[in-house]
């Protein structure tokens, strides 16, 4: 058989099929729930070496010996046997933009996403306008020596980069969610950029046409060489409808000496969705490394991007914006650990609370001996909408060195009546004036997106106080 | 053009304004004067359609349409503004932002971006105001000077048909105080009414007022033309309470 094949029928892509009956569409496991006999079939699928069945099943081990953490959000109605763990789908799926449910439809219309973008997101178009752009872009990067592809393809045309750094940021046994990641992955990004080489033009993951896009366990890996830089963005903000109610990704970012990563997400999943996420990017010797980082969506989201600055004068940026409308809890935050000298960070991080929904940030600064003259800087801002709203701070802060410099700072505001009133006084309505009211507090995190996604960003926000989502 | 009418204005069960009568007419500026606590800002925070304090008795109207039911947003449409004494912090919002936002919202037909810019160049210029102005986060870490100019920019843009003031010109110095008062002057003529609402006497040397009101205790007790400015300027506060206060009159 031709390796081809096989590797089209694995696209495991929520945004193609999650909007469809999965009985109708979608070839999954014999049964739901997990075991080494369903990992082991998993990776059959997929041709892989043998070091990968090795390392998936000891992650395996890892994930059934780790209780569930129970110091974040409520995990309690977490099923894992209700689960099925890998999903491929059938071939010739035949489905038409007619297919696509009308409140999917509706919500492109008011993100204002092109046609034939749409049909590619609900899975319908399989060509899109952007792939002969995307063409020329990659004869590009290929020219200068990146790689930018599926992890499946990844694995399997660079074994010897993936081996060397697949699962060292973020062990298996790093945590529950990591482990169960990496015994069931498929999908996400392999990115390599060679020395000295600069991508201008952000890489965005739906420029990856007919390959493996987002999953429910998509694993992903960057590498910057030394005196590289890359921005990369993932996914989309269209809603990520699912009939799963589990997202459990890892994100391992390298960054070597005097490299740059900028790693941008806005994830929106439906409200039945428990967002379990780890992210870890490693700084060497003056490299940068920042995450930009948006929830919108999900019942539970678990999410706290970190950065390790292992290398003198390294720096780690973390930016995070959060939505919990009614009956959602978005615990998010972010990680530093300075473990060089003239290690440089900051963390901010945004959390908008309406009706029961609840926001956390989490957040851990760790300064290591001997890491002199480090700075760091953590502000967390909380707007709650109304009154039940709630928000908690969680910054945990461990310094073992005495010269450094840290500070901290948290707010939380309300939109003020006065606030309001003023806006109104204006000829803004109340909702017009409470959307610039959020849209000004999420500036600092928007500003930072490319100026397409930072306008789906507000809309999205503004579609969700609507309450026209989800 | 406005016509306030037996007035009573209550915040947490106490009454502020006790029974006020008012005429704005057509082209006309007024101006409330009277000493801290009288009633004034509650008055121009009511006639706003401010919704924390509760109106229990009379009426206002504005070109003939009672506003007690509209809301802030809809009484701006209909042609009130409102300077305000303590505009609040809008962080991440940037001035041009809200004034195209606040414009097109008023207007029936949405202004183009280009014409909109060559708008607020041009108001900003009679403010003599920086254009990286216009850049700042609305009122985040503005000067007390800078938050009345803005404010009065936002009256220019607006173009209202009655604009309340209120103590617009406290804090404020001779130059910027000057800057202010050519802003209102720049809307001056048959169309436009405002209510000038003061402490002092000095912001009537450059808005002349047609008419002054004196209020205290939550009443206008005396009314006159600009020369009751100049009396009060004279004599005091003190004069008009022994003249006109609670204790003699009631």
């Amino acid at each position: 058989m031709p390796e081809d094949k096989t590797i089209q029928e694995l696209g495991l892509d929520e945004y193609k099929f999650g909007f469809h009956d999965p009985e109708d569409y979608f070839f999954k496991t014999p049964r739901k729930g997990i075991d080494p006999e369903i990992v082991a079939m998993i990776s059959k699928h997929k041709d892989e070496p043998e070091w990968m069945l090795e390392f998936r099943l000891k992650a395996l081990e890892s994930f059934f010996e780790k209780p569930t953490p129970t110091w974040g959000g409520d995990l309690s109605e977490m099923d894992f046997d209700e689960i099925y763990y890998y999903i491929r789908p059938m071939e010739n799926q035949g489905r038409t933009w007619d297919d696509v449910p009308e409140d999917i439809k509706n919500t492109f219309e008011k993100l204002g996403i092109p046609q034939a973008e749409r049909e590619s997101l609900a899975g319908v178009g399989a060509q899109y306008e952007s792939e002969v752009v995307y063409h020329s872009l990659k004869e590009e990067w290929e020219k200068s020596g990146v790689i930018f592809t599926d992890m499946d393809s990844g694995l399997r045309e660079h074994e010897d980069v993936v081996r060397e750094y697949f699962g060292k940021t973020i062990p298996p046994d790093d945590n529950k969610f990591a482990a169960l990641n990496s015994a069931v992955w498929s999908g996400g990004s392999f990115v390599y950029v060679p020395p000295g080489v600069h991508i201008d033009i952000p890489l965005q993951a739906y420029f990856r046409i007919n390959a493996e896009n987002m999953g429910q366990f998509e694993r992903t890996l960057i590498i910057a060489d030394e005196g590289s830089s890359v921005h990369y963005i993932e996914g989309c903000t269209a809603p990520t409808y699912t009939s799963n109610s589990l997202h459990s990704a890892v994100v391992e970012l390298i960054a070597k000496p005097n490299a740059r990563i900028r790693y941008s997400t806005i994830q929106n999943w439906s409200l039945n969705t428990y967002n379990l996420v780890t992210k870890r990017g490693v700084a060497h010797e003056n490299a940068t490394i920042e995450w930009v980082d948006g929830n919108l969506g999900s019942k539970l989201t678990m999410k706290y991007p970190a950065v390790y600055l292992v290398g003198e004068g390294a720096r780690g940026e973390i930016l995070s914006v959060a939505y919990a409308g009614d009956g959602q809890h978005q615990d998010a935050g972010g990680k530093v650990v300075h473990a060089a000298p003239n290690t440089s960070s900051l963390i901010t991080s945004k959390s908008i609370s309406k009706g029961t929904g609840r926001s956390t940030y989490r957040g851990l600064l760790k300064v290591h001996e001997g890491a002199v003259g480090s700075k760091s800087r953590v502000e967390c801002d909380a707007l709650l909408l109304d009154e039940q709203a709630r928000t908690d701070t969680y910054p945990y802060i461990e310094i073992e060195e005495k010269k450094v410099n840290t500070e901290h700072e948290a707010t939380v505001s309300k939109v003020g009546e006065d606030q309001l009133f003023y806006l109104m006084s204006r000829g803004l309505s109340e909702e017009a004036a409470i959307a610039m009211v959020v849209n000004g507090f999420i500036e600092p995190i928007a500003k930072e997106l490319p100026l397409e996604y930072a306008i789906e960003l507000n809309r999205l926000i503004q579609m969700e106080m609507e309450g026209s989502v989800g | 053009m406005l016509n306030i009418e037996g007035l009573r204005i209550e915040i947490d069960g106490q009454e502020i304004v006790k029974g006020l009568d008012m005429e704005v007419g057509t082209g006309e500026i007024h101006a409330i004067m009277g000493p801290n606590g009288s009633g004034k800002s509650t008055l121009s925070n009511v006639l706003m359609g401010h919704p924390r304090y509760d109106v229990t008795a009379g009426s206002i109207t504005f070109r003939g349409e009672d506003v007690f039911e509209l809301e802030a947003d809809e009484r701006a449409k209909l042609g009130m503004f409102l300077a305000f004494q303590y505009p609040s912090e809008v962080p991440g919002v940037s001035v041009a932002n809200f004034l195209r936002t606040a414009v097109n919202s008023v207007r029936e037909k949405e202004l183009s971006p280009m014409e909109m810019y060559k708008l607020i160049q041009e108001k900003m210029k009679i403010m003599q105001m920086d254009p990286k102005f216009a850049e700042r986060y609305l009122n985040e870490g503005f000067s007390g000077g800078e938050k009345k100019r803005n404010e009065i920019l936002q009256m220019l843009m607006l173009e209202p048909k009655l604009a309340i003031m209120d103590e617009t010109d406290s804090g404020l110095d001779i130059d910027a105080l000057q800057v202010v008062a050519k802003g209102v002057n720049e809307l001056r003529g048959p169309e436009f009414s405002a209510i000038v609402i003061t402490h002092y006497q000095r912001i009537l040397r450059y808005i002349e007022p047609d008419r002054v009101h004196v209020m205290l205790d939550g009443r206008l007790v005396t009314s006159g033309g600009k020369e009751l400015a100049d009396a009060l300027e004279e004599k005091g506060y003190d004069w008009v309470r022994q003249e006109f206060g609670a204790g003699t009159h009631s």
